[in-house]
Parts: C-alpha cells; structure tokens; sequence
C-alpha cells in the first residue's frame, strides 16, 4: 500500500511495473485495474498550455493515506498505489495514477473507481490553468462522464 | 501557543493572505473573522482543523492548525 505527492513527472506504467517487482505479490494477484488521469490541451473549448496543481502538503498525504486504509477496508485488495502530481504540469503529462491489485477483478475494478471519485472530490489539491487570456484556477471538477 | 490559519488556491489569492497567527478564539469561523478582519466568507469555503475537514462552527483551540480553502479540483 503506497501514496506519494510527485513533484515531478512521472511514467505511470513504469510505476505499476516496479511496483507489482517489489510488492512479490505477482503469482497472487489475478486481477490489476488502473485509473491514470492526464492534463488535456484544451478545457471548455478552450486551449490550455500549462497547469500548476497546488496542495495543502500534510493534509494531502494524510487524506491519501486515509483513502488507501478505507479502501482495503472496504475490498479484498491485495496491494494498492496512489500517485498524484504537483506543481507545473504540461499537456499530455499524467496527473494521476491509482492501481488495485485483488484476486478477481470485481474488488480491484470497483476499489479504483471509488478512489479516483474519493480523490476527486475530497484531496486538498487545485488546479489553475494557464490560456492564452491568462490564469484561471478550476472552480469545480467535472462530474463522473 | 497560539493558532496558526491558512489560505489556499484562489481563496489565497483573493484575499492575499498565506496565513496568519491569532489567539483566543472559540470556533474556525471566529477564526476566519480574526484573520481576515471580517472578510465576506464565499458560500463554498470548506475548512479543516488539524488536517481533517471540519465545520465553521467546530471549536478550536490554542496549538491548533485551521485552514480555508475552495472546492477541490485534484485528480
């Protein structure tokens, strides 16, 4: 079970990867399901060409680290990775990466998808773009869709 | 001892205010008045008290750490 604030860019797959090596979980796991989020270009029809994520550091860490502890709660997961960027953020770089390992596929799918909508709605992070008529912080995530 | 208050993100911004030392203060909205000097509270602020989310009507107490900040926007 891991949760890491990322200042810098990251590879998520390479993550998984490393992350099932080191868990030696790999011949008990059969099922893994990953949310990886991404900074789009445009929002709003509008063209974005930078974000900058800010958090509230110890708060951050700590509603992560709860996240994690009431998912294992709620599923039989076997193993779990939560990470989440900050700082300045280009298009096309991952912001987000959960991935859920459990014995059969029902608790990692629904386990993920809790998360990423937990995560979503409750972490101190915000985001403010950058376009071409200035900054403007993201008032309020999208639903669900 | 004393409180220690935080602002984030464009709640930050607009009242540009980092954070700010107070005392004597029974709950975080009393909290919010003091370091603001009264500021008008927009409807969605959400607050926390020690790192956990918390109400505007929660007692505080000296030592402790209160932060203001929007809706959250992470993921």
């Amino acid at each position: 079970m891991t949760t890491h604030i990322a200042e810098l860019a990251f590879e998520p797959w390479q993550k998984i990867i490393e992350h099932q090596k080191q868990s030696g979980l790999d011949k008990q796991f059969g099922a893994t399901a990953t949310f990886i989020g991404s900074m789009r270009d445009f929002n709003d029809n509008t063209d974005v060409s930078r974000m900058v994520l800010e958090h509230y550091p110890e708060m951050t860490q700590r509603y992560l680290d709860k996240l994690e502890a009431e998912a294992s709660k709620r599923w039989d997961l076997l193993d779990t990775l939560i990470i989440h960027r900050v700082g300045v953020i280009n298009p096309a770089d991952p912001i987000v990466l959960i991935a859920c390992w459990s014995t059969h596929r029902r608790a990692a799918l629904d386990a993920c998808s809790w998360l990423i909508e937990e995560l979503k709605h409750h972490a101190p992070f915000w985001k403010k773009e950058t376009r071409q008529d200035g900054d403007r912080w993201i008032e309020k995530n999208t639903d669900g869709f | 001892m004393s409180i220690q208050v935080k602002f984030f993100a464009s709640l930050r911004e607009k009242l540009g205010i980092n954070d700010a030392e107070i005392n004597n203060v029974p709950t975080a909205g009393d909290a919010w008045d003091k370091a603001t000097n009264n500021a008008e509270r927009p409807v969605n602020v959400l607050v926390a008290i020690n790192l956990e989310y918390a109400q505007f009507d929660s007692p505080i107490n000296e030592g402790d750490e209160v932060a203001f900040f929007p809706p959250v926007t992470g993921g």
